[in-house]
């Protein structure tokens, strides 16, 4: 129910800042969202900044299901 | 056909507008029109023509990278590409709203003229008509076009053939996110440009590095998912891209994340699909330039239908447009 | 001895398209089942709402403004884009505070702002709405459709019905809400909550762990989206949130009632409240016939259980919500297969 995308913050004014989205510039509100710095990386959502999000550590979803399959395997006698 | 009425739907691009567009052909039926390309085949006696037409309504008629204008050669002359043609000569039918204003007209006409000179095509003829305030939306622009088809040997089609490889000439999803942005006042920045381009000449080039090209086709509206729809519906074999091989911008990617749009499903009018053999994919996709990239190919298996390997790693399919996409917040 | 199947429930829309889109569950070991809860706002909008708004829109001198994602929903008497079809100014926003500017813009128009969405969405609202008090404009309206998700989420777990092991929960409403909340329904009725991020490996992750808990019969909140989600939530966010809103019993489409999980304007900023500006009456609602959404939506039947789907529901001529809202089980079953 929440699309909200990561953006760069560019500059803030008052409580309207400009965020980067990865080459897509838009104006959105920090209307509640407190603590916003220039340079900060916000989820952006409907328009407001809706939380800080650290940048993610790359992870490979192979790596993922591949741990997730042991898992059930080590659960099930290693069928 | 369930529907009583038509509605925007019908015209999207995507499953709706086909089942019409087939009504229609059963109506009309015959060998040129049946091979359903994006210009017709035609035999005159002595050679091969291609003919095709392509009408333009989009707004605004003005946005970042062109304008209706421009749209209006660059859509005839790619369709006559797309069937290995070289164009030639282009009709354009005018029918304007009362009330637009004279520099308008000039302006799109102007472009007009720069996009046929710059396509090495003449407009030859054309028509004028002037409805009441509200009977058009400003301007609404036809163009006909007609080529001839030198290539001796062999044809380009609406089908693939098995063993291709799928190549494309660049980044998709330009055009359709730049209308959107300029029409809806969305407020981004986004620095993307509809990509509308005359293609003839990278066609040209494509023809010439290979003579094992089977279908060339520009994804316009419905995206590069309904396209590949069409040309796997109209064969015997099925296709399979690869999600991280599919070229995209990444401010065109971002301006999609953000307002829930899928790349796959939008316009584009500055690319084309190829269908190589397998042995000149390499050459093909030199001759389209470093932007191009090879982006899945043809299979034997679930045939009729389009897959996509995602990012994941799965196998999904990958259907027609069915509605419109909307900017969203879920 | 056969195992039975971990069957994990994700309650969060925009999780079920981006396992749909992803293919994730093609990848899955066969141990595990997902199923899709009641997480589109969407889907769960009464048609009564849906009613109501396209009857303001029909207004004189309305303007409507909504979210793309309502514009196809229909009500007993068709959606806001047939209203629109029909003459009705209704624009589409991609923010609250779009609605704002076009109130400030047409002063001699009614602007009516469909409010849909759980607490991702809400808080935005609310302090659009501080920021229309603030510049004291008259003429800007919010039709509060807005959905609270705990209580329907221990409505879930609670029941019988419903065979779940595991909740994937909603990473962006858990940005607001914080991981707390989610404690009660882990403790209460004792299954693990993972609050998951929504990029593949995130899911898969989120998947894990509750696997992990399952296996070991824990049922703890976990967060696995740590790099946007903490245990507090958004501080500031909740606040703005209190200031216009208040909880009140509220009608999701499918299930029926539930307790304080709608909300409405406080008497504070009641001027603001469409429904006390327009008296619309609308009709009761009745789930047409052969629609199991409902049961869809609860994760108790599939897509593929309904009669209509496919046939008489399909995504350009949808009968229930699951089919029209772009995050609905039944979308994205039609589009992407089971």
């Amino acid at each position: 129910m929440c699309l909200a995308v990561p953006a760069e913050v560019k500059n803030i004014k008052k409580d309207v800042a400009v965020v980067d989205f990865g080459g897509a510039k838009k104006e959105i509100s920090l209307g509640i969202l407190s603590g916003v710095k220039k340079g900060d990386y916000v989820l952006v959502h409907a328009g407001f900044a809706i939380g800080k999000v650290a940048k993610k550590e790359a992870q490979e979803t192979l790596k993922a299901l591949d741990e997730l399959k042991r898992t059930i395997r080590e659960d099930t006698g290693g069928k | 056909m369930k529907e009583k009425k038509i509605t925007l739907a019908h015209g999207n691009g995507g499953r709706l507008m086909h089942e019409i567009i087939e009504l229609l052909r059963i109506k009309f039926s015959n060998k040129a029109l049946n091979e359903m390309t994006d210009a017709a085949e035609l035999y005159t006696g002595t050679g091969h023509l291609a003919f095709s037409t392509d009408s333009f309504v989009v707004k605004p008629l003005f946005f970042p990278g062109g304008d209706i204008g421009k749209l209006s050669i660059c859509g005839t002359v790619n369709d006559i590409s797309m069937k290995g043609a070289k164009p030639l000569f282009i009709s354009l039918a005018l029918i304007i709203e009362e009330g637009l204003e004279f520099s308008v007209l000039d302006r799109i006409a102007s472009s007009v003229r720069e996009s046929s000179r710059k396509a090495g095509v003449k407009v030859v003829t054309g028509d004028l008509k002037v409805v009441e305030r509200g009977a058009c939306d400003k301007i609404f622009i036809n163009t006909s076009g007609i080529g001839v088809i030198e290539r001796k040997g062999f044809r380009i089609g609406a089908k693939a053939k098995a063993g291709d490889v799928i190549l494309i000439n660049g980044g998709i999803a330009e055009h359709g996110m730049a209308i959107l942005n300029a029409r809806e006042n969305l407020g981004f920045e986004s620095g993307i440009k509809s990509d509308c381009a005359n293609l003839n000449f990278a066609a040209e080039k494509a023809l010439k590095a290979s003579k094992n090209i089977s279908v060339m086709r520009d994804p316009t509206r419905g995206g590069l998912a309904t396209a590949l729809n069409e040309i796997a519906g109209a064969s015997d074999f099925g296709i399979e891209i690869n999600e991280k091989d599919i070229p995209i911008k990444k401010n065109v990617k971002s301006l999609c994340d953000v307002l829930g749009f899928d790349p796959l499903y939008v316009a584009n009018e500055g690319k084309f699909i190829c269908f190589a053999g397998e042995k000149d994919a390499g050459k093909v996709k030199k001759a389209l330039g470093p932007e191009a990239r090879i982006i899945g190919e043809v299979t034997s298996r679930h045939k009729k239908e389009v897959y996509l390997k995602t990012t994941a790693g799965a196998n999904r399919i990958l259907p027609m447009l069915e509605t419109d996409q909307l900017p969203r917040i879920c | 001895m056969k195992k039975k199947k971990i069957r994990l429930m994700e309650v969060c829309g925009t999780h079920t398209m981006a396992i749909a889109r992803s293919g994730i569950k093609k990848l899955l070991p066969r141990e595990i089942e997902l199923i899709s809860g009641p997480g589109c706002p969407v889907c769960v909008t009464p048609q009564s709402d849906i009613d109501r708004a396209v009857k303001i829109a029909g207004t004189k001198d309305v303007i409507m403004a909504t979210f793309g994602d309502m514009m196809r929903v229909p009500g007993t008497g068709g959606s806001l884009e047939g209203a629109k079809r029909d003459g009705a100014d209704v624009r589409i926003v991609y923010s609250c505070t779009d609605a704002l500017k076009i109130a400030e813009d047409n002063p001699l128009k009614k602007v009516v702002f469909m409010g849909v969405g759980f607490e991702t969405t809400s808080p935005t609202v609310a302090s659009t709405v501080l920021e229309a008090e603030k510049r004291k404009v008259r003429n800007f309206f919010i039709l509060s459709n807005f959905k609270v998700l705990f209580p329907a989420l221990e409505a879930l777990a609670s029941s019988k019905r419903i065979k779940v092991d595991g909740f994937i929960c909603p990473g962006h409403v858990s940005v607001i809400t914080g991981s707390v909340p989610y404690e009660c329904v882990a403790k209460r009725y004792g299954k693990p909550c993972v609050i998951t991020g929504f990029d593949d490996s995130d899911i898969i992750n989120g998947i894990k762990r509750l696997v992990d808990q399952v296996r070991a019969h824990s049922s703890k909140v976990e967060i696995e989206y740590k790099r946007a989600v903490a245990k507090g939530g958004n501080v500031k966010a909740k606040k703005v949130l209190e200031k216009a809103f208040e909880a009140r019993s509220s009608h999701w489409r499918g299930i029926g009632e539930i307790a304080k999980s709608g909300l409405k304007l406080k008497k504070e900023y009641e001027r603001f409240d469409a429904e006390k500006e327009f008296k619309v009456k609308v009709p009761k609602p009745a789930v047409p016939k052969g629609c199991v959404c409902g049961a869809v939506l609860q994760g108790i039947k599939s897509p593929k259980n309904c009669v209509l789907f496919g046939k008489k529901c399909t995504p350009q001529t949808p009968v229930g919500p699951c089919m029209v809202s772009s995050e609905g089980t039944c979308a994205a079953y039609y589009k992407y297969g089971g």
